[in-house]
């Protein structure tokens, strides 16, 4: 009993904090077809924004709770700012070239916002470890998990359900959906189209950023976090299906509970087992479990 | 027309300004040097490049440490400022002119970058190296390029027990002694245990560290088992949410870990918030190089260890203390162990080429004189003793320490009780013995009175 316990909360917890760092990695390939390799180092701005903010925030001296909306602050900064200055600076000029050239100039991009990082914050490690034991601990016999882990779990339940919602009942979601099904349609019925990009590229942005700046307060923030988080948030959108943000949950929760049952009942094969459950969906799903059935165009 | 002969007062005056200032002789000097060819102002140098991780998750507990350990080695020694008996200026006589080389990135690209620094940059020796996958590749192409290259962090005991080699020397211990000795101090502060368990990174450095340890300890505390399958986490994993659960539930008195950089760093911030340390000891073999940066936010009465007696463990001797108040004035931030091990290695260098330079009539002795005296040598660094004593005279053993971490909140400083001192005969392999076989074999040899 306990450790189905600990297998069902460890993979809540660990499948919510992928689904955060994934779904604005999917919902940005849905839209635009861009592979967005800078997804790292939204996370990594985002996560390197909220120690910074959490810190000073603390050093003031004003009340804690307050902390929880600083992470989300930062989140809005980087995200805004970082996806604005991506989409409107560099990628617009690459639009209509190949999938591929795109996925390379995010990965320069990704290279050399890695070095931006080190300009600005250095390569000493940064804490943001306050907000982390500020909502205390559950218990569960001889288990005791974080209750800021716990949030995260109703953190992303409340994004993917924000973003469903978006999607589903708002002229501009409807919109955004009708982009995803046929860019050239849409725009042939007056959709803007170019807008549409650079809203989906900052809500991605924002996404990618809030991924990092909620990490935060987990982890010791040194250069090259982004590095590891793009390698596993790429490993859950190709399970889920490129582009789907149902997808995303659905990888994100297979990677997290298969990962938790591996590291509970068997962990020599902890490294083995998420890859080994990429590899068994492509062999019998190429696109992934929610790839969506494409039209051939003649 | 007057001139001024050497006869003449004036001419006299004159002569006997620049001799008290030093011009004559150095206008003589110079004329001297022009005449050998060799350019005026030029003092001898030798280039050492110097690899560390500058960038990376590496860089801030390891590589920037290890970095300024360097510089101020290297500014000590060309300015003739360490204390006796290593204050003569330069290695060999020699000033150093190093070459800083980033060490992140795949070992395929840390091969080409020794290249380019031997084949290049034309560097007279090699310092560096943390990671032990880049020491196992950086060691035969030293050979083959026949350059003095001397490793300071790297841990596997797989670099001088698997080959030999004539130009590669480490002058810290590798990282049996490391585990070895965590086990004896569990033995001797924690008898009675019960169970323990293990959470290391999966790779060379982390699946070693966990079966040396556990191999002493079946040896040293035969009555304790390990209580559920060791944790191996994928390096710079960051997310322990599911490892700790599984650590809680393993009810062990006793959690070993090798984890360094980041991934230490992240695994206590999440341990401590769920009361792990406050059930489990924590024994962390490299936890010294991360006291300070975590200070309040690491539990007391974890177990630290700093891969030799560095930093807080080293003894208090002279070369220690000019170490630790050089780098605390310069960089603000007391010494760690990789500022050590750098620091070591560039001793070590010296010592070799200034004892060849004995031999050499004041000349910079060549590689293979240097090589020659670097073999089996034995010297005094900071806080500790070297004997280049395994590996035919390449790999050195020193004694390590281990103790429990405290936090004083009031000062707000990070210290380390409870300390205690392991020979180096007692925690390395004896010469002509491999690790694994050691400790497997029982410890034999091992001299701990």
């Amino acid at each position: 009993m306990l450790t189905f316990v600990a297998i069902l909360v460890d993979g809540l917890i660990y499948s919510s904090w992928l689904f955060v760092v994934a779904v604005g990695l999917t919902l940005i390939f849905g839209v635009m077809k861009i592979l967005n390799v800078a997804h790292g180092s939204l996370y990594a701005f985002g996560a390197y924004a909220s120690a910074s903010l959490i810190g000073a925030y603390f050093n003031a001296g004003w009340a804690p709770l307050g902390s929880f909306a600083v992470i989300l602050l930062a989140a809005l900064i980087i995200g805004v700012a970082l996806g604005l200055l991506m989409e409107r600076g560099l990628l617009r000029f690459m639009y209509g070239r190949d999938e591929v050239i795109i996925v390379l100039v995010t990965y320069a991009v990704f290279l050399i916002l890695e070095d931006v990082i080190i300009l600005i914050w250095g390569t000493s490690p940064y804490f943001a470890y306050q907000p982390y034991s500020l909502l205390g601990t559950a218990s569960f016999g001889v288990l005791t998990f974080s209750n800021y882990d716990l949030a995260l779990i109703g953190l992303s339940v409340f994004i993917g359900g924000l973003l469903w919602w978006g999607l589903t009942a708002t002229r501009q979601g409807k919109m955004l959906q009708a982009v995803i099904h046929d860019r050239e349609m849409a725009l042939a019925f007056g959709i803007d189209v170019t807008r549409m990009f650079t809203i989906t590229f900052v809500i991605g942005a924002v996404l990618g950023a809030l991924g990092g700046a909620v990490t935060a307060p987990q982890i010791s923030v040194t250069p090259g976090i982004g590095v590891e988080v793009i390698v596993i948030a790429f490993a859950v959108v190709v399970v889920g299906g490129m582009g789907s943000i149902p997808g995303a949950a659905v990888g994100a929760l297979i990677v997290g509970m298969i990962r938790a049952t591996a590291v509970h009942l068997i962990p020599q094969v902890e490294l083995f087992v998420i890859y080994a459950v990429m590899s068994l969906v492509l062999a019998f799903r190429p696109k992934g479990l929610f790839s969506r059935a494409e039209a051939r165009k003649i | 027309m007057s001139t001024i002969g050497s006869s003449h007062p004036a001419a006299r005056t004159l002569r006997s300004r620049l001799l008290a200032r030093g011009i004559l002789p150095g206008l003589l000097a110079g004329l001297l040097l022009l005449a050998l060819g060799v350019p005026a102002g030029a003092q001898q140098t030798i280039k050492i490049g110097v690899v560390a991780y500058l960038s990376g998750a590496a860089a801030g507990p390891f590589g920037i440490p290890g970095r300024n350990g360097a510089e101020v080695l290297i500014d000590a020694i060309n300015g003739g400022s360490l204390p006796a008996p290593y204050n003569t200026k330069g290695i060999g006589g020699a000033a150093i002119d190093a070459v800083f080389i980033d060490e992140a990135g795949s070992t395929t690209k840390q091969v080409e970058e020794y290249r380019n620094l031997v084949q290049r940059q034309n560097v007279d020796a090699v310092v560096g190296y943390i990671s032990s996958g880049n020491c196992l590749a950086v060691a035969p192409v030293a050979e083959e390029l026949k350059m003095l290259t001397v490793f300071f962090d790297c841990g596997t005991p797989r670099i001088f027990e698997d080959a030999s080699y004539k130009y590669v020397f480490r002058t810290a211990a590798h990282s049996t002694m490391d585990n070895v000795a965590a086990a004896h101090y569990v033995a001797a502060k924690f008898p009675n245990i019960k169970g323990y368990t293990g959470i290391n990174q999966n790779y060379a450095w982390g699946q070693d560290s966990w079966r040396d340890f556990e191999l002493s300890m079946q040896l040293l505390m035969p009555k304790a088992k390990v209580t559920t399958a060791p944790l191996f986490p994928k390096l710079f994993a960051g997310q322990y949410s599911a490892e700790i659960s599984a650590l809680q539930a393993s009810n062990s008195d006793v959690i070993h870990s090798s984890f360094w950089d980041g991934d230490l760093e992240s695994f206590i911030l999440q341990a401590a918030a769920r009361g792990l340390p406050q059930r489990s000891t924590l024994v962390l073999t490299t936890g010294e190089a991360n006291m300070f940066r975590l200070g309040a936010k690491m539990p007391d009465g974890i177990v630290i260890g700093g891969r030799g007696p560095y930093g807080v463990l080293a003894r208090d001797t002279e070369l220690n203390r000019w170490f630790q108040k050089t780098y605390a004035d310069r960089y603000g931030t007391p010494p760690v162990y990789p500022s050590y091990q750098m620091a070591e290695a560039f001793l070590g260098v010296k010592v070799a080429y200034d004892k060849a330079a004995q031999r050499t009539a004041g000349k910079l002795p060549t590689r293979e004189q240097a090589i020659a005296a670097f073999e089996h040598a034995q010297f005094e660094a900071f806080g500790t003793h070297i004997n280049m004593a395994l590996g035919n005279g390449h790999q050195a053993i020193t004694e390590t320490a281990y103790g429990l971490y405290k936090f004083d909140k009031s000062t707000g400083t990070a210290s380390i009780t409870d300390v205690v001192r392991f020979p180096a005969e007692c925690v390395n392999p004896p010469v002509g013995a491999k690790s694994d076989d050691w400790v497997k074999g029982g410890l034999k040899g091992a001299k701990c009175k």
